[in-house]
């Protein structure tokens, strides 16, 4: 059977993912995940077409809040946890490019 | 009978002014203390823990009634946001960080009167079945101290078992309550998808994830349940159905009660030692009056398969929130980018991170429809084959672990095998039903077995209603020794 | 203005050097869909409770949910999602049963590093907006989704490759925002601005947003492609962001149509890909080729229901709805037997209450939409229509010079009043018929010899003399005169004169 993720694959789910893998690493996982994946075959080669999806166990609908103000963070409290800060800010490295 | 175990004693003998907070919970550190080479805890919360329990005396010396949790010591799974401890979900890239608000279910336990004495460890971010992939180290069993303690709430049935806490909770997305409870040979039980408020729990797989009790009776386990549940305004998904009378359940008989032993669940891959509990269960529950049949969920079998495609693509999202900007690790770097991928590389555990990738895998371009747009398929065959079931019985039986406790490092080497601890439990996640795993006497080398008990959709009553049925049975049924009985087991 | 929108011929382009599949001379058009991003004006996010508010220190209008904080969870804003309907059914789109998904991408100034948003069953599909032109412009989707924070760049001039670092604000994490995407059904800048202009009255009208384009809480962005014109087929198409104003929207698709046309012209192709407006530049510059796209990994968001608006409650917002830009064209051109083009101008002015109730009170609709038009570019103020039907009538009745009905009207819109009174206040005493006539007796016996001329002369020296004759009448009568009468007056005497005049 061809393999189900190849080394490629990992290394560029693990980009999508923003981990970085090491050689080892990546030779290491790539089996592991093709073993998940081989177990899940069964649920990829179920015909399923009449069969509709579930993505919430219950069919709850329509959950909304009244568009009432209510308290906000103390800021400094907030950026304490912060790795670093500036000017009331979260300071990061620069960031290249824009948001997509 | 009803609400009966070491917590609701406490509770009951600190509103009765006949015991202090204060001693019950000053002894629940003491025994925290003294048991620091189990490695249940994450960080302990004495100072605040005496300073509550104090005010609780106070409010019993003025007249006030604290709360059916009246000084009842509760341990907390260190994925439970509490504004005055850190959470950490065991995790590197959560080191530090102090939530600035409390769980909904802190606050609850709060105005029932319990005390919250620490937080307890766990596989990262709720991921495993060992507390093996805890980054502050693993949780021993206190039954074995070379065993696990089961997964991913090791710490939690740790300090339950190991009588450090009559209390905790823990949260499972996959069996990570039942899966420990029943190696730690005590009560654990995941509520009905929507009755305990996610809020403050900090997110594994948002759709399976439920927050649930830990207790050494069915009682103490219910009473904890009935004090968490309830709908919540600030989790979307949380559901307004009333509990049902759950004294009622835990007192009443069993007669004409119709149980279905789930033949997908109770063959392949089940230990024989694990078999023949449940077979005993069976026959204590026939010999009680109720009527003991098999039935089948076939898409069962199917579950573990969904789960390893649902839960890792909604864990995929939820984690990518740590990132080294907000809060927590940051690895510093030249470019945004950069430090984000060092930091959640430095920051994540191997399995945390196979999850991630596996979750990115079958979500992304082109792998979407066949992973995981069939894995939301097979939950609703999931979900219509047990509606099926519940036409025919009222509660199912099932193991809750394929196997006792096993060794430190059995299973670590190959993730797949430490999966398959799962086989039992994912069904009710994926369906979204309530479970609770009732101990049922030992099995090999005498370690406990539990025996899961599942009921449909709100129906926790009928569930305890079995539970503390078992409960009582063990009483009268001999208990198997060793080797002897995993040789009579086979089916 | 002759730029308005919609007023602006289309510009055809002409390929200069022959290319590859487009011969010389070949004209092009621009095919133009646009994505707007409108800030929903609700007291609060759309997922949690602190304040929507534009300015504030940073971060200072955060709550943990907005915020990201592990463990925290969203809950929908009930009235971003009753205007949501309000924008659908003012662009007559469908409301339909929805869910929310995630959209994963990695940016800093977004706390969960994912976007919640709709996906494949969005609230409003369908619909279209008209524009004053005419022209109907199809609706593809307006669905509801989160906005992100904002990331300043600090260092190396502020310029994005090379700060030094980047400060995030959160306090604009979280608020709602309703995407509204067009089809491609825009053929030239001017269109592209007319449709932003129309959508923003539109939005405006209904309350959904304040659509200030220069405070953020309307973006546009533009997809673009070029075809030879006649084509039926689409081009390759380039997304433009980064437009931050209408004259900026104008200015880069013109360019970045232009850069198109020059790829096809000289045998080369456009690749799809995202561009970056620059505005000083005046150009677009690659952001992302198309491989390079994000893979969102759209699935559905686990954290919410699906939202099912009760037909009840559609009804309900249908019945609210305030008259749309649209309709009051159509009304005031009805009223008016005028093309809604031709007032469109006084809508977006907000005047069209005004004109229709005067043309409704009896006064001439031409006059109307003439002294509206040209009189009130900076407001009626407290003009009423009554005022103005009562104006435009003394007009007729040549009871007022056009000077004096000018200066009427603009006490009028400055103080109120009815006409008659601020002519008498201003002394504007119309001059009567009779002693209009013995002021001119006496011109022409002043000036015997141009009377001579205008009755005698040839055409333009008739012209000439009855010029003459008028400013000397104007003169005597402090500009009282009206100059309709005082041309009628000039008729009936010179002719009288000529025939009287001996051969
Ligand atoms: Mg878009
Ligand atoms: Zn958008």
């Amino acid at each position: 059977m061809a393999e189900r993720i190849s080394r490629d694959e990992v290394a560029h789910v693990a980009w999508l993912a923003r981990l970085q893998l090491s050689a080892a690493e990546l030779e290491r996982f790539t089996p592991q995940l093709g073993d998940v994946l081989d177990h899940a075959a069964d649920v990829a080669a179920l015909n399923l077409d009449d069969v509709a999806a579930t993505s919430h166990p219950y069919p709850v609908t329509n959950v909304l809040r009244d568009d009432v103000v209510g308290p906000v963070l103390d800021r400094d409290e907030v950026l304490a946890q912060a790795p670093s800060s500036e000017d009331g800010q979260f300071r990061v490295p620069p960031v290249r490019g824009e948001s997509p | 009978m009803s609400f009966d175990g070491p917590a609701a004693r406490i509770a009951a003998a600190v509103r009765a002014g006949e015991r202090s907070a204060t001693s019950a919970v000053a002894e629940s550190l003491a025994a925290i203390d003294a048991a620091g080479e189990l490695g249940a805890f994450n960080a302990v919360t004495a100072d605040a823990a005496l300073a509550r329990a104090e005010a609780i005396d106070d409010a019993v010396a003025a007249g006030d009634d604290p709360g059916p949790l009246a000084g009842a010591p509760v341990a907390l799974k260190d994925n439970i946001c509490t504004s005055g401890a850190p959470t950490t979900c065991s995790s590197r890239i959560l080191e530090g960080w102090t939530p600035p608000y409390d769980a909904t279910v802190v606050r609850r336990l709060e105005a029932a009167g319990a005390v919250v004495v620490g937080k307890t460890n766990m596989d990262e971010f709720a991921m495993g079945s060992s507390t093996e992939n805890s980054a502050f180290g693993p949780t021993r069993n206190p039954l074995d101290p070379e065993r696990v303690p089961g997964g991913s709430s090791g710490g939690s049935a740790a300090s339950v078992a190991g009588g450090l806490t009559p209390l905790a909770l823990a949260s499972d997305t996959g069996g990570s309550i039942r899966q420990p409870a029943a190696l730690c040979g005590i009560v654990g039980m995941k509520p009905t998808y929507g009755r305990v408020s996610r809020y403050g729990l900090v997110a594994f797989a948002s759709s399976l994830d439920q927050i649930g009790p830990m207790a050494r009776t069915v009682g103490d386990a219910a009473l904890l349940y009935s004090v968490i549940a309830g709908c919540d305004p600030l989790d979307s998904t949380s559901v307004p159905e009333p509990l049902g009378d759950l004294n009622g359940a835990l007192a009443a008989d069993v007669d004409g009660l119709r149980v279905g032993i789930v033949s997908e669940l109770s063959g392949e891959g089940i230990d024989g030692d694990v078999l023949s509990r449940l077979d005993a269960a069976a026959t204590a529950l026939t010999g009680a009056g109720a009527y003991v049949g098999e039935v089948s969920v076939p898409a069962a079998v199917y579950g573990l398969s969904a789960y390893f495609l649902i839960a890792p693509a909604e864990a995929s999202s939820n984690l990518a929130r740590y990132d080294g900007v907000r809060y927590g690790l940051r690895v510093p770097a030249a470019g945004a980018v950069d430090m984000n991928v060092a930091t959640r590389t430095a920051g994540f555990g191997d399995e945390v991170k196979r999850r991630i990738m596996l979750g990115t895998f079958v979500l992304s371009a082109g792998y979407y429809d066949a992973y995981y747009a069939k894995a939301l398929q097979v939950r609703t065959l999931v979900v219509r084959d047990f509606a099926a079931a519940y036409e025919r019985f009222d509660v199912l039986l099932a193991p809750t672990s394929p196997s006792v406790a096993f060794r430190f490092g059995e299973r670590t080497a190959d993730p797949l095998t430490m999966y398959l601890s799962d086989a039992c439990t994912v069904a009710s996640n994926l369906a979204g039903h309530p479970a609770v795993s009732v101990p049922f006497g030992s099995g090999a080398d005498g370690l406990p077995v539990g025996v899961q008990v599942m009921a449909p959709a709100f129906g926790e009553d009928v569930m305890f209603r079995a539970a503390a049925a078992l409960e009582r049975l063990l009483a009268d049924v001999p208990r198997p020794d060793g080797a002897a009985a995993t040789a009579a087991a086979k089916p | 203005m002759s730029d308005r929108p919609g007023f602006g011929a289309d510009r055809v382009w002409q390929s200069g050097s022959p290319g590859l599949g487009a011969p010389a001379g070949t004209e092009w058009e621009m095919v133009v869909g646009l994505e707007v991003h409108a800030e929903l004006l609700t007291a609060t996010k759309l997922f949690s409770a602190s304040p929507n508010a534009f300015g504030g220190q940073p971060n200072t209008h955060i709550d943990p949910v907005c915020l990201g904080l592990p463990g925290t969870l969203p809950v929908l804003n009930r009235r971003a999602v009753e205007l949501a309907i309000r924008v659908g059914l003012a662009l007559g789109a469908e409301v339909r049963p929805s869910i929310f998904a995630r959209k994963n991408y990695y940016y800093p100034d977004m706390p969960k590093n994912y976007q919640i948003s709709q996906y494949d069953r969005p609230i409003n599909t369908g619909g279209s907006l008209e524009l004053p032109s005419g022209k109907v412009v199809g609706i593809v989707r307006a669905h509801l989704e989160e906005d992100t924070g904002k990331s300043t760049h600090v260092g190396g001039a502020g310029r994005i490759d090379d700060a030094a670092w980047s400060l995030v604000d959160y306090n604009r994490a979280g608020v709602p925002l309703l995407e509204i995407v067009s089809h491609p059904d825009l053929r030239s800048a001017a269109e592209a601005r007319e449709y932003v202009t129309e959508l923003r009255a539109t939005l405006l009208a209904v309350g959904a947003s304040d659509g200030k384009m220069e405070e953020g809480s309307l973006r546009v962005d533009a997809n673009v492609s070029v075809r030879p014109r006649g084509s039926a087929e689409l081009g390759t198409r380039c997304e433009v962001k980064n437009v931050n104003s209408l004259r900026s929207l104008g200015r880069a698709l013109e360019h970045e149509a232009r850069r198109q046309i020059d790829l096809l012209s000289s045998g080369q192709r456009v690749a799809q890909e995202t561009r970056h407006w620059n505005e000083d530049t005046g150009r677009t510059s690659l952001l992302r080729s198309k491989e390079e796209a994000t893979d969102y990994r759209y699935f559905p968001e686990p954290d919410l229901v699906p939202l099912v608006p009760e037909p009840a409650l559609i009804e309900r917002i249908r019945a609210d709805l305030p008259l749309l830009p649209r309709q009051r064209r159509h009304r005031l051109a009805a009223a008016a037997g005028q093309s809604p083009a031709r007032v469109a101008l006084l809508v977006e002015r907000g005047q069209d209450d005004l004109a229709l109730a005067a043309v409704e009170a009896g006064a001439t609709p031409e006059s109307v939409l003439k002294h509206l038009e040209q009189h009130l570019a900076d407001g009626a103020g407290a003009l009423t229509a009554a005022g103005l039907a009562g104006l435009i009538a003394m007009e007729q009745r040549g009871e007022l010079s056009s000077n004096q009905s000018k200066a009427v009207l603009a006490e009028m819109v400055r103080s109120g009043g009815s006409p008659s009174e601020v002519a008498q206040r201003a002394g504007f005493e119309a001059v009567a018929a009779g002693e209009l006539a013995g002021v001119l007796e006496r011109i022409i016996a002043e000036h015997p010899a141009e009377w001579q001329r205008l009755c005698t002369g040839d055409e333009r020296e008739r012209k000439k003399m009855q010029g003459f004759f008028t400013g000397q009448v104007m003169r005597a009568t402090k500009g009282q005169a009206n100059g309709r009468d005082v041309a009628a007056l000039l008729e009936d005497r010179a002719g009288t004169s000529a025939d009287s005049a001996p051969g």
